[in-house]
Formats: structure tokens, sequence, C-alpha cells
């Protein structure tokens, strides 16, 4: 399997050519977006549902659909796009970089996606400390206004739409879409309860889809090629291309936009000058962000980077984000790490959560040394049980399955440290 | 009505009901922490998760609306597991300092972790220290014990309607704190019996008592004319604290804080043994030597030169009894309006909260008149923002501005403006025209301006005119101040035939015409005015009546009595004795009764249960206990000019009130921390 | 630096007109919003951190109770309640940062400047603050300082920058190791054709 350049839609993901919108225009973004708002907005939705888009943010929902819950007929309540810029997910960097040298991709599929859930204006809410993506953002936000791309009759379409940019400041938690809608009222990044979902009472209590940078940006390209176009790539169900950002022990970390399934181990050794020291040289990798169960070297190894293979093997896709660990790395330390921040980012709501990443967190720490008993391994394991699921919102998930995934592929390696710590000790 | 099944029982809820509240319907128990019945749902505690059939995972039931054809288990050993893990969680951060915890013994943490919680705890790391936090004088707080279920909050936020209580930082990290400010509102001791821990405590019954030390009376409150329903926790002698009972007509769940806390005024400037001024000195006597003395000073005086005035606390047993004595004397001289309120006690409409306070939820237009609800009657105040905050209530105020904790317009300050809204000039007539329920509230501080008289006819047109009075509702509403004034009313302690009132009462006595004046309980009126009059006070507080007086015969207070108490809406109630009164004091009625044998005219009862088939007998009503019997409508007022004065409520320090809440130590210190928070005219215009 | 109390807070004129204009920017009604917005505008005017004077203007100028404006300012990381140095250096600790030698970047932090998180400098020119992700992962490890992202570090890095920004210089942000932005180090392997350009 091999993604051609001119399958790749984020041609500018390495800042060849200027992210400001003579350069985006010489890549095609904003053409034919009239012609293609004129086919309708149920052309656009279904166009994005035979596409077989999923959502690029994490969860994987199919992006047509859920714009398909939106109303087509207003109560009186005008609706709203939201789109998630919230990168927060540890090992997640791909949304900055179409933010900073792309950003009128998102701003076409801001309109196209807006227009076709019929929401009067986009905001998009990037957290807080890209602050200089914020400032490219903005400008590209200017300058489409100023070309008429956006406002009043948009590219021409006579469709009204805004677009405003919104800054976090400083909570993982907003990543979550009720969260987000919570904070961009000017309140407490807090999740909201479900139902009511927002696609009937989100931001202002009005109906709102929020979505992925990512999966906003791919609309136009989608639009504008064919739904086959990007169906045809892929496995079925997991279509597409697909950023993926490649942290840790790589020779060459980068963000690449490959195609969805492409196998890990090739992923690796193609685009990142593989794993430092060799293939064999690798203990686990992370390959979804933070939140997903990582996977041992023996999984690794012809594992498919996509929804279902990662499902499969009690992983998952997540954000694409591929933290890579070699046999340097002191495994449970780095999930420790991971137990570490989300204790410091769950919101405090809600007692699983607040009460329980603490507790793994703590019991981690004790982990790293082997300070503790081997009983509390499974003890562990069932605080972690005791949090997913119970929870709000997926913080609870996310912060119980590192800690799964560790206690599954490297009990061992807990159980040897306990050994050690206590002949040390004794 | 969507139809679900609970636990393989099959139940029908109201639409909007939670999958919660499903359930209780079905017999199945759902533990909860953060749920409450009256305050938005939050959903953050998880004790009540249970399971739903195609649900992946457990879904908490408070949150969740109940839909038809769902299928509930609660009783499943996922369910058991999840409830297990939330109370492990909540006591792993939780000190377990039951033993010297206040809430020890009534704590929803203790119970739910006997009931549904893990057998030991698995949690070896170090607890959580969490700073206590000021909350003012009244809430005390432990804030290590805060399961941060957010009742506070959202109680302050949505039924008190004051934004003070927060939670601040994240995570763990998170705490409910005031930032130093006590917690501005009339109604904040409702968060102690709403947290469901040991957090936030009463401060002035701290380390007092232990609940199962407590005998605990049901009881009828008297520090204002609402008549909350109360329960009174004593030890021994002495009450210990006072709680609110449910009552959904009356005040649901909640008390105002005079209510609560006034009760360490019950122990103090108590008048326990009868005095007699001699030498110009109150000196203690026996009951035998005061009741002889003001017998003896009776007998030497004609009928007409008697009067009687009622105060705010007395019940109506009291009152009849001492109305009875007097007439008894020959005197018609009787008046229970001590602030010298314009109320017409011809007809009964007149003078009720004719809407009733449950009533205000179905008022669509409200129209306040030199009233401030707030501090005159809380738990009215808070049904009216509990309606306003459903949306359709418009609300105007013709009066001085204050913050009554909801919106409104402002018409104007003066009778001018009023005048306008009577005669409909005014386009707030238009609104209450227009509305469905319009709804008037007069204060008594409306009617005891010289024209008085002139403000209640014009509100009774005002009424007729906007359509306020029909088949199904009255919505003229007088709000009163007193505990005591409607059984008052009722009874007729007003002047009969030929009779002074209480400006002709003072008028005869500054004159000399009225020799002896009965002040039963009565300490606001103006003791100056009374001349060389022989004043025989009646009380439990040895406050302005009684300083004032020739003679003091010691009564009970509200909490020492099995007494009959009609509220502002007419709802007869009765309040039964927790503790005895203090020393030689006794009941009031049976110190007129007393008083009647020394003067050889014995009141035609021996009993409190005859004293009472004579009330009823005479007012049939007083004994449908717990209900409000509809007044009829008819004339009342006398029409006149209104002056363009400043129409104002006439309570000037809600902590201070009475006799009780002025010998509170608690009191003093709300009066002089919060009233100028409560009582600040922020007028939050339209 | 010592001074975390201050006794009153104003808007710049300038800023003045900002905070209209973002308030501006949401619906009628929905002026809440802007809470965030003018927090992050009134610490950048407040030598980036937040007084309780500047809170309470902010709660007045959008009509919030205070309690509503501090929660929001407690709850988000980026709101500085106590002063912070003119660097703030907020060094990721988070897992992709941390394979990456975020622990050396702790060290020598430690080593040349003598703080760890949470703590400044007596001259007032350091804060250090250990954060969680900062979502610059394929160039870790890293730090921003203030608004800025240095990326692509490593000790000796980090030392020469503690260095020149000690010395007055702000050396230029990104990647310190020559990348544009996240793509591989050394040959492309997609976007080639560009990649020559």
């Amino acid at each position: 399997m091999q993604l051609q350049d001119k399958d790749r839609i984020f041609t500018n993901l390495y800042r060849d050519g200027s992210p400001w919108i003579d350069g985006a225009r010489e890549r095609g973004i904003w053409s034919g977006v009239k012609e293609l708002m004129a086919k309708g907005q149920d052309w656009i939705i279904e166009e994005v549902k035979q596409s077989g888009l999923r959502g690029r943010g994490g969860a994987g929902f199919p992006t047509g659909l859920k714009w398909s819950f939106m109303p087509k007929e207003s109560d009186g309540r005008p609706s709203y796009l939201v789109v998630n810029a919230d990168e927060s997910e540890p090992g997640t960097c791909k949304d900055r970089e179409i933010i900073r040298f792309d950003p009128h991709r998102l701003l076409e599929g801001c309109l196209l996606a807006g227009y076709a859930m019929r929401a009067v204006a986009a905001y998009i809410y990037i957290r807080g400390e890209f602050y200089n993506e914020a400032m490219a953002l903005q400008r590209a936000i200017d300058e489409a206004y100023d070309a008429g791309m956006i406002g009043k009759n948009a590219c021409g379409s006579g469709y009204d739409f805004d677009i405003i940019l919104h800054r976090g400041a400083g909570a993982y938690i907003c990543g979550e879409e009720t969260a987000l809608l919570q904070s961009l009222e000017g309140k407490k990044g807090q999740p909201r309860l479900k139902p009511p979902f927002p696609a009937n009472v989100g931001l202002y209590g009005c109906p709102t889809t929020v979505n992925n940078v990512e999966s906003i940006s791919v609309t136009g390209e989608i639009l504008r090629r064919g739904a086959s176009w990007f169906s045809s790539l892929g496995r079925p169900n997991n279509v597409g291309t697909k950023l993926f950002c490649v942290s840790g022990h790589v020779n060459n970390p980068c963000n690449v936009e490959e195609e969805m399934g492409i196998p890990l181990k090739e992923l690796l050794e193609k685009h990142c000058g593989g794993v430092r020291g060799g293939w064999d040289n690798l203990l686990a990798v992370i390959p979804g962000g933070s939140s997903v169960p990582l996977l041992p070297k023996h999984i690794c190894d012809d594992v498919l980077m996509d929804f279902d293979s990662l499902r499969e093997v009690q992983s998952g896709l997540g954000t694409a984000a591929v933290i890579v660990m070699d046999k340097s790395t002191d495994i449970v330390e780095a999930i420790a790490n991971l137990s570490h921040f989300y204790m410091h980012e769950s919101c405090g709501q809600c007692t699983p959560c607040r009460e329980g990443t603490g507790w793994m967190y703590r019991v981690m720490k004790r982990m790293v040394q082997g300070r503790a008993d081997r009983e509390e391994i499974d003890q562990l394991l069932d605080v972690t049980k005791q949090i997913e699921g119970h929870t709000i919102c997926a913080l609870g998930d996310a912060a119980a399955w590192p800690i799964q995934g560790l206690i599954r592929h490297f009990r061992p390696e807990l159980e040897r440290r306990i050994e050690e710590y206590r002949r040390a000790a004794a | 009505m969507p139809k679900l099944t609970v636990d393989g029982v099959e139940v029908e809820v109201e639409a909007g009901a939670t999958v919660l509240q499903a359930c209780e319907a079905a017999g199945a128990e759902i533990p909860r922490f953060c749920y409450h019945e009256r305050l938005a749902i939050a959903g953050n505690c998880r004790m009540c998760l249970v399971e739903m059939e195609k649900a992946p995972k457990p879904i908490a039931s408070c949150a969740m609306p109940a839909g038809d054809g769902m299928v509930i288990h609660t009783n499943t050993p996922t369910v058991k597991k999840a409830r297990e893990g939330v109370l492990e969680f909540l006591l792993i951060n939780h000190p377990l300092d039951c033993p010297i915890c206040d809430q020890g013994g009534e704590c929803d943490l203790q119970d739910q972790a006997m009931a549904f919680g893990p057998l030991h705890s698995r949690y070896h790391e170090p607890k959580r220290a969490v700073p206590d936090k000021y909350m003012g004088p009244l809430i005390g707080t432990v804030m290590t014990r805060c399961i941060h279920c957010t009742r506070c909050i959202r109680f302050s936020e949505e039924i008190a309607g004051v934004s003070v209580i927060g939670a601040i930082n994240r995570g763990e990290h998170m705490e409910i704190t005031t930032l130093g400010q006590a917690i501005t509102s009339e109604l904040s001791g409702n968060v102690i019996d709403l947290c469901p821990v040991g957090a936030l405590t009463s401060k002035p019954y701290q380390f007092t008592a232990r609940p199962w030390e407590l005998r605990k009376t049901e009881s009828i409150d008297a520090m204002d004319a609402v008549g909350s329903n109360i329960r009174i926790d004593a030890r021994g002698n002495e009450v210990m604290r006072i709680l609110p009972r449910l009552n959904e007509d009356v005040n649901e769940e909640w008390i105002s804080d005079k209510t609560r806390f006034v009760y360490d005024g019950l122990k103090r400037q108590r008048l326990d043994r009868p005095y007699l001024r001699k030498d110009g000195k109150l000196t203690a006597v026996s009951w035998d030597e005061a009741l002889e003395a003001v017998a003896a000073k009776l007998k030497a005086l004609k009928g007409e030169e008697i009067a009687a005035i009622a105060g705010d606390l007395s019940a109506v047993e009291d009152l009849v009894a001492l109305k009875d004595l007097v007439t008894e004397l020959g005197s018609a001289n009787l008046d229970c309006r001590q602030d010298g309120a314009a109320i017409d006690p011809s007809c009964r409409a007149g003078y009720l909260f004719n809407t009733t306070i449950a009533g205000i939820e179905d008022a669509d237009a409200l129209l306040i008149v030199g009233s401030n609800p707030r501090i005159e009657a809380p738990i009215i105040n808070a049904r009216i923002r509990k309606t306003w905050l459903r949306g359709d209530l418009k609300i105007g105020l013709v009066g001085a501005a204050a913050d009554l904790t909801y919106a409104y317009d402002h018409l104007g300050e003066g009778g001018d403006v009023l005048q306008a809204v009577i005669d409909g000039s005014h386009e707030f007539a238009t609104v209450l025209k227009n509305a469905e329920n319009p709804m008037i509230i007069v204060g008594t501080g409306a009617l005891t301006r010289p024209d008085g008289a002139a403000v209640l006819a014009g509100l009774r047109k005002l009424a007729g005119d906007c359509g306020a009075v029909r088949d199904g509702w009255n919505g003229f509403n007088l709000l009163h101040l007193a505990a005591s004034r409607v059984g008052a009313l009722d009874i007729g302690f007003v002047p009969g035939e030929g009779g002074r009132d209480l400006a002709g009462i003072m008028a005869g006595a500054a004159a000399g015409e009225i020799k002896a004046v009965f002040l039963a309980g009565a300490d606001e009126i103006d003791m100056q005015g009374l001349g060389d009059a022989f004043v025989i006070y009646t009380g439990s507080h040895g406050d302005a009546g009684a300083h004032r007086a020739d003679a003091i015969l010691p009564g009970a207070a509200y909490t020492e009595k099995d007494a009959t108490w009609v509220n502002t809406e007419g709802r007869v109630q009765q309040g039964f004795r927790a503790v005895f009164p203090p020393g030689d004091a006794r009941e009031d009625w049976a110190i007129y009764r007393a008083l009647s044998g020394h003067l050889g005219k014995p009141l035609p009862y021996n009993s409190l249960e005859e004293l009472r088939a004579r009330m009823v007998e005479a007012v049939p009503h007083l004994g449908a206990t717990d209900t409000v019997t509809p007044a009829e409508w008819g004339d009342f007022g006398q029409a006149g000019a209104i002056d363009a004065a400043v129409l104002r409520t006439p309570v000037e320090d809600f902590y201070l009130s009475n006799a009780i809440a002025r010998a509170s130590a608690t009191m003093a210190r709300c009066s002089a921390e919060l009233l100028d928070a409560i009582t600040g005219a922020t007028g939050t215009d339209g | 630096m010592s001074a975390d109390k201050q006794e009153s807070f104003s808007f710049s004129p300038e800023n003045l007109e900002k905070a209209k204009a973002i308030i501006a920017k949401y619906p009628q009604g929905r002026q809440r919003s802007a809470v965030m917005p003018l927090l992050d505008l009134a610490q950048r005017q407040n030598g980036n951190w937040l007084s309780e004077a500047a809170m309470h203007y902010v709660a007045e100028m959008l009509d919030l109770p205070y309690i509503r404006v501090y929660e929001v300012a407690s709850f988000y990381t980026m709101y500085n309640l106590k002063p912070v140095g003119k660097y703030h250096l907020q060094l990721c600790r988070t897992t992709p940062c941390w394979l990456r030698g975020a622990g050396d970047l702790r060290q020598v932090i430690k080593d040349k400047l003598g703080i760890s998180h949470g703590e400044t400098t007596e001259d007032g020119l350091f804060t250090m603050t250990e954060v969680e992700c900062l979502g610059a992962c394929c160039n870790a490890p890293m730090v921003q300082i203030n608004d800025d992202y240095y990326e692509d570090l490593d000790a000796d890095i980090m030392a020469g920058l503690l260095d020149k920004l000690a010395s007055g210089e702000v050396p230029p942000a990104g990647s310190q190791k020559g990348r544009r932005g996240s793509e591989p180090f050394g040959e492309r392997t997609t976007l080639l054709e560009k990649g020559d350009s």
C-alpha cells in the first residue's frame, strides 16, 4: 500500500507553500465552493455519508451521519457548527499543522459543513496554548472575510456564514465536546450530562454539531473529488487518508498523511526512519493518543492502523497519535506519567474520575518503584474498572485504559519490580 | 406517559420523569448524594447508576429521562459493584471523624456506606486535607468532609438567588467556597440540611448535641406570618435546634435563617417570674401577689377604661382568652394591629393571602405594593422566585427598590404611581389585565400610612378591574408580618361596638381616659404613648413592653405551648410544646384564666381543650387544621386619595424584628454582618 | 514580584476597545462567553498574571458574579493567579516529551536557574511550570516560553536558550533544529514534489 502525493489532502502539511489565501487558492482551496453549495445541503450531507468519513477527533463516529442529526427546519433557534481545535490528547499534534500551515482548508470546510447543517456560524475553539496558531487562523479568517469567502453571501452562494475564533485557556477536558461548549459559554469546562445531545441542545441551548479540525478540513476535497475517491482509499469502514502523528522513539518523528489501514510497522519504517535501534528494539506503541491501551511489540509487528484493526487488538485508532517506545523505556513510568496527566486534567465534577485518577496515579507511582504488594496489581485493575463506564464523560475511560493496557501486557514487569523492591528492602 | 420495567415491575410515570423517579415508583430504592428533587440535576455523584438494557454501560438514573419501553435493573451485580465503587471513591478522601462530626447519626454518606458500601477500604495513600472556609455567622465548615455534590451551589443559585458559593480549581483540588464571603442570603441555613455529609454544619449548633439525644417536636414557626412547618429538637428543657418540616403548600422544605437560628433568643432575656412595679421599680413577686394586684387594679376601673393590644407572637388561644377576659370586664377596646395597619377586619378576603403560597406558581403577573417579600416572608419570596425562574411571571413593584433575587419592573416608589396603576393609566395595569392569573401582593407597610385604608380600597378595585378575582382564583393578597395577626383578626381581636382601636387606645391612654392596658406581647408600639396607664404585660421576653410594664405576667414562647396559628393565607395549623416555659412562666391563656378567677369572673374553660371547643364554636374554620378555608370576596378599605409618598416595607431589620430575635446573639451577629447585603437596594429593573 | 496584591485594575483605553470588540463577537445576551478572552486580555496587560482586582474588573464588565469568574480563572491552567517571571518557562512533562528527554530539560533549568515546578527566580526573570502535553509531540521535547513554542530541544540547546534569555535576547521560536514544522528530519517520504521546491 502506498498513498500517492496526488491523493494527499494536506499538501501544505510541511509548509512548502504559503498558508495564506493566495497559497491556499494555488492548492485549490475555495475553488468551486459556490457550485458545491448550489448542489444543496442534503447533497453535501449525503456525499459525506457516502465517503465513509469517520470523525478524526478520536471517537470515529460517521461524520455525515452526525450532520444529519441537525434540524432541517429551525424552530426559531439558530444552529451552530463548533470546531474542536482543542488538540490536547498527548501524542497528538496534527490539527496544529492544519491551523498554522493550511488554515483556509479548515475555513472552507467550516463553510461547507456549516451550510450543510444549516448553521449560521462556526465557532472554532482552539486550545489556549496555541497562541501563534490562533493568530495565524485569525489572519486567515480575516482574509476569508475580506475575500468574501465567508460572511454575508459567502462565496457568492447567497448564504450568510460567520466564523468566530475562541481561545481556550488550558484544560484537556475542553476537548470533550460538551465541556468545550460549556467553556465556550464562559464556564468551567465540565462535561454536560447526555441526553440532551448537542444536536438538540448545544451551544447557547441551540442545535450544535462539534467536529474535529481534521474532519472538517477534509470536507472540501471530498466534495470536490467525490465520495468514491475518498472511500476507495483504505479498507471498508475504515476509509480515506489520515494524518498520523508519530512521536517518541523513532528516528524521524513527524506528522504524515497516509492511507487508513497502513501497517504500523510500515508507517514507522517508511516515514519515520524506523524505531530507534531497529524494529527489534521496539518495546511498545501507544497507537492512538494517550487514551488508548498500549500494544507490545508482537502485536505491532503486523497490526494495521485503522479503527477496526486496532479495536480487534483491544486498543484504538483514537487520534492516530502514535507514541513509540523502545526497549530503553521504563514502561511503567511512561504509563504513570500518563496517569499524572489524567489526574491533572480531571475536571473534578464526578466522583469516580475526581477521586479515582489521583488514586491510580499514586499507586502507579509506587508501581514504578515496585513499592507495592502483588495483590495491588489486581486491585489497581479493579479500580480502573470502577472508573471505566461510570463517569459523565470519557475522561474516566481514558484514564483507565492505559493502565489496563499496561497490566494486560506487562504484568510480569510489574511483578518483577515488586519482587525486586522486596528483595532490596529485605 | 412512558411505561417502563424496573426489576421486572412495570410502571407508568409522568412524561418528563426520570429513570430514578420511575425506579422509586416501582419500589426500588436508589441511593443518591447529588440528586435533590428541588434542585437542578447535576448527575455528578454517580451513586444512582442503574443498568438499562441495550445501553453499553450503567446510566445515571437521576439524569436519564424515563422512556417508553426501557428495561431497568437496579439489583444486578453490575449495579452493586458500581455503587460500591462510587462509595469507595467517596470514602477514600473522606475523614473517618464520624464520632466528632455533627452530621453523625444523620449522615447520608454514613447511612449509604452502611447499606451499599464495601466492607473495608483498599486505599493506602495519604488522604486529602482541605482548608475550611468562612461562610458567615451561620454556616460552619469542615471541608475535608465535602463530597463535591454541589447541592449547596445549586441551592444558592437556584432557590436563594445569590451567587456566592462556587467550586474553584479542578480535579481532586476542586473546593467548594465562598471566597471568604458570608453567604448573603436569608435562606442560607438550608444548605446545612442539603449537605449530605458534615461539610456544612450549623455554627450555633456545633458540638452541642448528638441527634439521638434529641426529642423531636413537630411545630409551627412564629417568626413571620408564613407559618413554616418546623421540627423543634430539644434536649431536656432546652431547644437545641430548629429544622424545617416538609409542607409542599407552605414552606416546601425550606425555612428562613430567622426561623432556624433564632432559638438562642429563647434562652435569653426571659421573663421567668411575675413582677410588679413597686416604687417605680420592677420587683419579683409571687403569682398570687401579681394576679391579686392586677385584679385589684382592674376591679377599680370601668370597662371602657380598660384596653388590650395584641402583639405579633401570640397564639390564637392566648388571644381568645384575653379577648374573653377583657370583654367580661366590659371593654370593647381591643386591637391586634399594633402597627396601626388599616386592615379591614370586616371582610376576611380583604386580609388574607388569598392566592395561597402554592398558588403563586399559577400566577403569570404579579404586582407588589409597598413590600419587600424577601425580608417580610423569605419563604414566600422563594416561591415567587421559583415561579419567576420558570420564565413567564411578569413582576412589577411599586415601592422602594430592593434586591428581591428576581428581576422586576420597578414601576415607581410612590403612591402616585400606585394610583396610576389602579386607575388603569399605567401600562402595568394592562399587564395585569392581560394576565390569565394576575396577582397583587400588598405589604402592611402600605397600610400603616395615613392613607392606608384608601390604598386598600384602591387595590381592591384594581383586583376587580384586572380580573384577579373570579371563580377558582383570588389574586388579592395581603402579606402579613406577624404570626398572630390573621388568627387575631379571625377571632375578632379588634374594637367591638363603640370600642377604641390602637390609635384610640393610645390617645385615650395619653389623655388618661384609658387607665389599664393589656399588652399581649406587644413590643412594637410607642410605649411613651401609653401615658400613665397601668400596663399589664404578658409575654416571654424582657423587651420594650416589659420595660414599660407595671405588672409582668410571664408567658410561654411559641416553642413552649400547644397552640393554634393561622398564617397569612388563613391556613390553620397546630404547634406543639417542645419544652416547658422557664421558671414560673406559664402558658398565656392560663394566665388570663387565672386572672379571671382573681377577678371573680372565671372564664368558662378550665383546659385548653375546653378553650378550643369554645374557639371553634365561635369561629368554625379554626377547627379545620392544616387547611385554608377560602374567604368570600366583599367590600373592604375606604376609598380616598392616595398620597404620593414612598411606599416601603416596615421591616427595618429582618434579623431583629421581634422580641425573641432581639434576644438572640446569633441574630445580632447576622444583623451586623448580613443585613446590608440582604436589604441592599440594588433594584433589578426589568 | 513579591507583591501578589493589587489595589485596582482597569483596561487601558486600547484594551478597552479590544474588550468591547471581543464582547461583540458573541450573540446578544451571551456576553459571558467573553470571560475567558477578557481574562486573557487582563492578564496580558497585567504582566502575565491575574490579580483579584483584575478578576473583579472583568466580572463587573460582564455583569457576572465574582465567584463565577474566579471559578473559571482557577479552572484553567493558563491563568496565573500569582505573579510569574518575565519568562514563563512551561516545560511539557507528558509522555511524548518525557520519552525524548523532558527530564533533561527539567534538570538544566534546575541546574542553571535553581528553580523547579512553581518556582520563580529571585531576580523575577524566570518562572518554571511543568505543564501537561502542549500538542507539539512530533517536535519533542519542547517548552513554551510565554506565548512561543521552542521545539526539538535537548539539554545543550535548552541551556543556550536560557543564557540568551538571561542576557535579554529572545531567540526565534519554533524548532531549534531547523525544521519548519513537523516534517521528518532528513529525506522526505511524502509531498516530494513540493519538498523539492
